[in-house]
């Protein structure tokens, strides 16, 4: 099948959805490239390095498109500005096309591309699984992002990350607060701390805090006991007093540092304010902040989407296409993405793609098949094979049998019952014995539930020990006057010591090995 | 010769000593001196039985019986190898239950003198001694067997088998009827004689139909059982010392045998019937391909580890790998990693047997945990190693609930980032069950025998 990859439409993108490298791999599978004519020069990338490694340079992108029967883009589809073309108006019929698309912010774009009759995988709906880690665009995308913030961040501080101790007096290293470490989050962590800043980090999520710490990042801890974990390892949205508590945090720390990266996006609603204009003013002339929620509307009211603005001496940059701004790495990283869908897509390396909706994977990545709109997928299924066991609920495996009072009752009842009637005719001496019988398995029952589980061969052999006591049953009896009771009385006592003796010696053994 | 009075308070001091004994086992600090505490009860016991008015004579008898019993039993406890701990444990409970029906039927026909109620009671009594000291005796004998495979470790299922039991049942009561109301002493030596027959098969049928992995739970009931004997031959002899010491051990095991079912999530009674219990329905296929890696790659894995967890099985222990483990285990910590290791209860043959077989190689006990410890754990985990373990690192027991093993807690290791299985070949568990484990993307299987295995990765680790 033939694979196109058109130039990008979008104002301000530089990347491409294929580069040399991941273009002679897909060849391999089987497939025939063609590429655009200049596609990847925003991305550093010459239509000769593309014919090296034998991809078809197309002049113009009506020929392109006409001729590809997969169109692989980084965005979504939008109006072409040379053409005045609608792209999706390009895609011929029976076409499959694979790029981002946000269905469920542009579900008038999915009919218009299900009115075509193609195929649509949407890069941005593949499924959070560690199966689809290698094809997941987002990640790599959060985490060039999570990188250029840094970079750009560093373009407008006027001073060094690290501290100095310089001739002329000390420098102290810059502090830099990074809100959400997601992916695009512990990418600036990484990023400022090789830079030589100090660097502090949230997130709502408290098992996030030792991955923070591995980078040796400081986790700063709200205040307030709530979980935030929500499903499939994104965050969800706190309690009001989690925020106020948060909020608190974070205008304590803007009179700090000198550098605040805000990542906090919750998929599908609007970004929380985090830092509000009161803590800005707060914050150091020549401060910058860096807003990578801007898209959904910032964690910082002042932001503005696509521009860098200066507000109460603080710069804030709101750049929404980051990615772009690293063409080379991102179209590098998408490429590859792309090239691992292709093989999930083409398991025998024929050059033909087979989107099997059985596959969880590609399903949750399909949103047109044939037409039809399939998204959103199906919630993951629990087929044992292959399903991801990190996020699955255990299941709940038996009813729990209810039980009615009559029947939670009837043996202690009956119990009580029959301890009544052995009282009523077990002459006394019995019944003292009976008592302290008694007494003694409830004592048993407190003392063993303290014994650590990782004793309990040691208790059981000294329990093997004790339970020679028997041998004071057969010494009453040694001393009979009937040769056979004495007899096996002895037998008794010969086999009840050696319970007493090995019993005792191999406990001691057992308990000389635990060491610390 | 010392007074009434003074035995029982030298009985009353044995107690207390027992219970502190028992007490000390809480956790391994005082551990040590709780086995002492035992031991000083036992010759405090002994002692003021032997100069009591109650023995006069054979004292040469006695001292013999007791050199010669405390000599062999020292010297298996000496030479018993840790893995063998659950045969030797097995080996103990069938000398109890045997020194219970032996003083029981030295108690019978010896005379006790008493008449009426009280008569009929103390035979009960001695009854009630055999019929347990014989389940345990002939019980525990099944259970060594199996436990060293001298018998097969498979459930023996008669059919009918339930019924059989209750025939026995029937007819330990109609023998005792015999015995209680029998006219001389022969016939009623007769019905005790039979009556022991039955409770012996008993003891035989209930350990052989029940499996290999159920040992745990069998291991600890006996233990249970050998406690009640003694509790039972302290009312036959109206001795309280007998009747605590009983109850203490027979709690004991009772207790250790509900905790070993709720790791399996079994009924007790379900273990003791035999067999699996029919959950209804059938099980999930597992489908999907193993992914085998050899030492090198293994040890690359865990170069790379930072956070590394070992979960041991009997597989461990059959290997005799727990040495080479310790190795292992020494060498990472030194490079900075994590080592730790969790162990589920039943894993082994007998309650704690891990335990006891890590600290034999020297693993030092603070860096082992217990599943409810560490099951939270595995996320931070890079690489887990499960040692010749199967069902209970099983993800079926929590969600296929057609499993045999449904419901029973697991530790969870699939949650960590890899998990490297060490298995002889892909044959299933004890349980019979398949292991979903296995064929998992994060799992990786190196097969071959533990301990040569672990001696490569071992040295390729030192290189």
């Amino acid at each position: 099948m033939k694979i196109g990859i058109p130039k990008e439409v979008h104002l301000g993108e530089k990347r491409v959805a294929t580069t040399p490298e991941a273009a002679d791999k897909i060849i391999k599978l089987g497939f025939e490239v063609s590429v655009e004519s200049g596609a990847g020069l925003a991305a550093d990338i010459s239509d000769e390095a593309y014919k090296e490694v034998g991809v078809k340079i197309v002049p113009n992108a009506k020929t392109l498109w006409a001729e590809s029967d997969i169109v692989m883009k980084v965005r979504a589809p939008e109006v072409h500005p040379e053409l005045a073309l609608d792209e999706t108006e390009l895609l011929h019929e029976g076409a499959t096309l694979i790029s981002f698309i946000w269905p469920a912010q542009n579900p008038e774009l999915l009919q218009k591309l299900a009115s075509k009759n193609v195929n649509v995988l949407a890069m941005d709906s593949v499924p959070r699984m560690s199966r689809a880690q290698k094809l997941d665009a987002l990640s790599s995308m959060a985490n060039i992002a999570g990188y250029r913030a840094v970079v750009e961040a560093a373009q407008h501080f006027g001073r060094f990350f690290t501290g100095q101790i310089t001739a002329a007096g000390k420098i102290p290293p810059a502090k830099v607060l990074v809100i959400g470490a997601g992916v695009a989050g512990l990418a600036a962590i990484g990023a400022a701390k090789g830079m030589g800043a100090i660097v502090r980090a949230s997130d709502t999520r408290p098992e996030v805090k030792e991955q923070i710490e591995s980078m040796d990042a400081e986790f700063l801890t709200v205040d307030y006991q709530e979980e935030g974990s929500g499903t499939g390892g994104y965050a969800k949205v706190m309690s009001k007093g989690y925020q106020d508590a948060q909020l608190a945090m974070f205008a304590k720390q803007a009179m700090e540092v000198d550098i605040i990266i805000t990542t906090a996006l919750i998929p599908g609603k609007p970004a929380p304010v985090l830092i509000t204009e009161a803590m800005v003013e707060t914050m150091r002339d020549g401060s910058v902040i860096v807003d990578l929620a801007a898209e959904q509307g910032g964690n910082c009211p002042l932001t503005e989407k696509d521009k860098v603005v200066v507000k109460h001496g603080v710069t804030i940059i709101g750049y929404t296409n980051l990615p772009s701004r690293l063409a080379n790495q991102s179209s590098q990283l998408y490429g590859t993405n792309l090239r691992h869908l292709l093989t999930e897509l083409c398991p025998e390396k024929n050059g033909v793609i087979n989107i099997n909706m059985e596959d969880e994977v590609l399903r949750g990545a399909t949103v047109i098949k044939e037409g039809k709109i399939t998204w959103p997928p199906p919630p993951p299924t629990l087929s044992v094979g292959h399903k991801p066991l990190t996020e699955a609920p255990a299941v709940v495996v038996k009813e729990e049998k209810k039980t009615s009072l009559l029947q939670q009752l009837s043996p202690m009842i009956i119990g009580g019952l029959l301890l009544l009637a052995l009282g009523a005719v077990a002459p006394i001496t019995f019944m003292e014995h009976f008592t302290v019988f008694v007494l003694a398995c409830f004592l048993g029952y407190q003392v063993i539930w303290n014994v650590t589980p990782s004793l309990h061969t040691p208790l059981m052999s000294v329990t093997n020990a004790i339970s020679g006591i028997i041998v004071v049953g057969a010494l009453v009896q040694i001393s009979s006057t009937n040769t056979i009771v004495m007899a096996l009385a002895g037998i008794s006592i010969l086999i009840a010591s050696i319970n007493i003796g090995g019993g005792f010696l191999v406990t001691r053994r057992m308990l000389e090995m635990f060491r610390k | 010769m010392m007074s009434q009075g003074l035995v029982t308070m030298s009985y009353i001091g044995a107690s207390i000593l027992f219970i502190l004994s028992l007490g000390g086992l809480s956790n391994q600090e005082t551990a040590r001196r709780g086995n002492y505490y035992g031991m000083v009860g036992m010759v405090i016991a002994i002692l003021a039985t032997a100069l009591s008015a109650a023995v006069t004579e054979n004292y040469a008898v006695l001292v013999v019986a007791l050199l010669v019993g405390g000599f062999i039993g020292s010297q298996a406890a000496l030479r018993v190898q840790m893995t063998q701990m659950p045969e030797l444990v097995a080996a103990m409970h069938s000398l109890v239950g045997m020194a219970a029906v032996l003083v029981g039927y030295a108690n019978f026909l010896g005379e006790s003198g008493l008449t009426g109620v009280e008569k009929t009671i103390h035979e009960v009594e001695i009854y009630l001694g055999i019929l347990i000291g014989a389940v345990t005796f002939s019980g525990s004998v099944i259970a060594f067997g199996k436990l060293c495979e001298k018998i097969s470790g498979k459930p023996m299922l008669i059919p009918g088998r339930h019924y059989l039991n209750l025939i026995l049942l029937f007819s330990a009561i109609a023998f005792g009827y015999v015995f209680l109301n029998g006219v001389d002493v022969d016939e009623r030596l007769m019905a005790l004689g039979l009556m022991t027959l039955v409770a012996l098969l008993f003891g035989v049928h209930m350990v052989m139909a029940i499996g290999g992995a159920d040992m745990p739970v069998v291991v600890s009931m006996l233990n249970s059982y050998s406690g009640w004997a003694a509790a039972a031959t302290g009312f036959m002899l109206n001795n309280d010392l007998l009747i605590v010491t009983g109850a203490l051990v027979g709690s004991s095991g009772a207790i250790l045998s509900y905790i070993m079912c709720r790791a399996m999530n079994r009924h007790f009674l379900s273990v003791i019937a035999g067999g699996f219990g029919s959950a209804g329905g059938t099980a999930a296929e597992v489908v999907g391909e193993v992914q085998p890696i050899d030492v090198t790659e293994t040890v690359q894995l865990l170069r790379d580890a930072k956070n590394i967890m070992i979960i041991p099985g009997y597989g461990m222990a059959v290997a005799q790998a727990q040495h080479t483990v310790n190795e292992i285990t020494k060498l990472l910590k030194s490079k900075g990693k994590t080592v730790r290791f969790g162990i589920h209860p039943v894993a082994g043959r007998m309650p704690g047997h891990m335990n006891v077989l890590l600290a034999e190689a020297k693993v030092p006990y603070d860096i082992v945990f217990e599943m409810e410890e560490i099951n939270e754990e595995f996320g931070d985990v890079d690489v887990t190693i499960v040692i010749g373990a199967n069902d209970i690192v099983n993800p079926s027991a929590l969600n296929d609930p057609n499993s045999p093993i449904a419901g029973m807690p697991v530790l969870e290791c699939w949650k960590g980032e890899t998990t490297i299985v060490m298995k002889r070949s892909m044959a299933s568990g004890y349980a019979g069950v398949g292991n979903p484990l296995f064929v998992m993307d994060n799992t990786r299987m190196l097969f071959g025998d533990a301990n040569a295995k672990l001696q490569e990765v071992l040295k390729e680790l030192q290189a």
